[in-house]
């Protein structure tokens, strides 16, 4: 395609069948969707208990706690906390048990080591820097 | 303590006209100047549709709310808290609750695996054209139900901030506001309408914010004396529990259900909040993004909570419900309250951009789909060059823009909160399951897509059409025909189902296997970022 500027020739070259059975892929795999799957199960329950109680459990969600705030205010606002503790949550994780594991293999397939066999393309690996 | 007026007169607004006009002026003065600046180095493809993947997560992340805080949300929100209480703020939660989804599931590895559009990540290890063709499609109906939406709340807010009551004033507004929407995007492409996004952005949240911060100091920084006043105001204790709005019957239950799912799931499914993740250069900056968006939102929806119980309280509902604009009308009403017609002036004019400014991003995301997926890759077969696509891609503005006139002056004075409810649970049927299935599930197939694609974005609309907000009741469009045989006004809880379902059956009955190397290969893209890691080179 005439247009296509971001592949470069490393990533043309690639086997990604290889790289997909490596064993250090595979954990990357099971890194990232052993994480995002729970969570994202786990804050879609969240939401529609949320979304259930206001609407079938009306008194519940109405109980003054504090003053003139009731449960239901209390889980709202709670609704955003837990929105932004998994977010911060997820942003570390990523950092700390994705993001490595990801540009080494990066680095590895930038580096020609999993080129299909006979179509290496000498001179053209690109390091990794921006712009 | 500050004096308070002790009602806002309604009839003081138009006085204020002038002043609105000039701060409006003022913006667009400002943003045109800018928007000149950086179209200077658009030359490729990517600069006109990407910003050339120039712009870092946070700035990103900011526009990706500018984008996101529609006139919708700001102004219906809060009227919405404002008139129903609780269930307003519900509406809330769905919107950012929602992006959740797209951090989790789909910013990063879409990010790694496509170039401009969604149909780019979609089609990239199925069959090209039936798959691209469907998601185009898709991405342009969800874009132009979104269009309709804010061209039609275009129409409410002018007949409140401008004080021009006649339909022919309106309309005029409205040629207005799209011409300079073509302008924005024709000259500025990616790049000038992510700074419109940008500055649109901080204006909402530091006048939000300002008024948010105003309204708790008249109650003392007491949150629960601020629901107390709002109670009090409305005389009606009801007005701080759900139930208000959709608690009334079972089957507004189920519709509210209904509204629930579509908002939560089709927030990742927009075509313009996914082009977004284009602009910068990588997976990472695109989770940046994210993240600065979710904090962004999450306090502007802090805030509506204020600034609806505030306008409760401070304005009164009678007062909201009968001015010009109606419901919408709950923040500037507000904003006149606390801060006379400068603040009102400031906030209108913010309104203003907001409309202009997603109204430029959606035109944006709409051309590039037709001129990427419709014109490049199946109208010219993948021989078009980049010139020539980014030509075409032009050319749609323009017409886009028109049909967004046109639709808006006829839709002016439609339920906008319908057509938005609309575009997201389209988004939601036709879209999500089809991103997820590419992204997570090997076997998928391009029958699948078809099915899911189609089966989800035809179910979508036909439900709508046979619902009551169509036709057979009192606010429905087409008034004096009965034909809602569905009763809820949203499919979403029908619709999405049916999608997900379609594209696993679409599979399972396949013969036809995908190709095993392309599903490597966009797996591998797509957790590690390879070949999509650096800002294109010129």
């Amino acid at each position: 395609m005439g247009n296509d500027a971001r592949t470069p020739a490393a990533a043309a070259s690639a086997d990604f069948e290889e790289v997909q059975a490596t064993q250090q892929f595979q954990e990357l795999r099971k890194r990232h969707r052993s994480f995002v799957f729970p969570m994202a199960i786990a804050f879609l329950l969240w939401y529609f208990a949320y979304v259930i109680l206001a609407a079938y459990a009306v008194d519940f969600m109405s109980t003054k706690v504090w003053g003139n705030i009731n449960v239901g205010i209390i889980m709202g606002l709670l609704q955003f906390v837990t929105t932004f503790a998994i977010t911060g949550w997820y942003v570390s994780y990523s950092n700390r048990r994705l993001d490595p594991i990801a540009a080494d293999i990066r680095h590895g397939i930038e580096g020609h080591e999993y080129d299909k066999s006979g179509s290496s393309a000498p001179g053209s690996s690109v390091s990794g820097g921006a712009k | 303590m500050i004096t308070i007026p002790a009602a806002v007169d309604v009839a003081a607004l138009k006085d204020t006209t002038l002043l609105n006009m000039g701060i409006f002026a003022l913006f667009v003065a400002v943003t045109m100047v800018i928007v000149l600046r950086a179209s200077r180095n658009n030359k490729t493809a990517a600069d006109y549709y990407a910003a050339g993947r120039s712009f870092t997560g946070s700035q990103n992340g900011t526009a990706i709310a500018g984008d996101y805080l529609s006139a919708a949300s700001f102004l219906g929100i809060t009227g919405a808290i404002a008139i129903n209480g609780y269930d307003g703020f519900m509406y809330s939660i769905g919107f950012l609750v929602a992006w959740l989804v797209a951090l989790l599931l789909v910013a990063e590895l879409l990010r790694n695996t496509g170039k401009y559009t969604m149909a780019d990540v979609l089609s990239f290890r199925l069959r090209q054209r039936p798959v691209r063709i469907a998601a185009a499609i898709s991405t342009l109906a969800v874009c132009f139900f979104y269009l309709l939406a804010q061209m039609a709340g275009a129409g409410s807010l002018i007949s409140l901030l401008l004080g021009i009551s006649d339909w022919g004033g309106q309309a005029l507004v409205i040629i207005v506001v799209g011409a300079l929407m073509i302008m924005y995007v024709l000259i500025g492409g990616m790049k000038g309408t992510t700074w419109v996004q940008i500055i649109k952005a901080c204006l909402l949240i530091a006048g939000a914010a300002v008024m948010t911060l105003w309204v708790l100091a008249i109650y003392g920084f007491n949150l629960s004396s601020l629901l107390g006043g709002a109670a009090e105001a409305a005389n009606n204790p009801a007005l701080l529990n759900p139930g208000l709005q959709y608690g009334k019957t079972e089957t507004s239950k189920l519709d509210f259900m209904s509204l629930a799912l579509a908002l939560v799931l089709g927030t990742a499914a927009l075509p313009h909040v996914l082009m977004r993740f284009y602009t910068v250069p990588t997976a990472k900056e695109a989770r940046k993004s994210v993240v600065w968006s979710i904090w962004l939102i999450g306090l502007f929806y802090i805030f509506t909570l204020v600034l609806g119980y505030g306008a409760a309280a401070l304005v009164g509902a009678d007062t909201i419900k009968g001015a010009p604009g109606g419901v919408n009308s709950a923040a500037p009403l507000l904003a006149f309250h606390l801060g006379g017609p400068l603040l009102l002036g400031f906030i209108s004019a913010v309104a203003f951009a907001t409309i202009l400014a997603v109204v430029a991003g959606l035109t944006i995301t709409a051309a590039a789909s037709f001129a990427h997926d419709i014109y490049a890759n199946v109208i010219a077969k993948g021989k078009a060059d980049a010139d020539t696509e980014v030509k075409v891609a032009r050319r749609t503005v323009i017409v886009i823009g028109i049909l967004a006139i046109l639709g808006g002056i006829f839709a002016n004075g439609q339920n906008v909160a319908f057509l938005v409810a609309l575009a997201f649970a389209v988004a939601a049927s036709a879209n999500l399951p089809t991103i997820i299935y590419s992204l997570f599930w090997r076997r998928f197939t391009t029958q699948g897509a078809v099915w899911s694609m189609y089966g989800g974005l035809a179910s979508a609309i036909i439900l709508i059409a046979l619902s009551p907000v169509v036709s057979g009741g009192a606010t429905s469009m087409i008034k004096g025909a009965n034909f809602a045989v569905f009763p809820l006004s949203n499919p979403g809880i029908v619709s999405i189902p049916l999608a997900f379902m379609l594209g696993w059956l679409g599979t399972v009955l396949d013969k036809r296997q995908e190709d095993r190397s392309k599903q490597a290969e966009m797996e591998v893209r797509s957790l590690t970022g390879v070949g999509a890691e650096r800002a294109v080179e010129h």
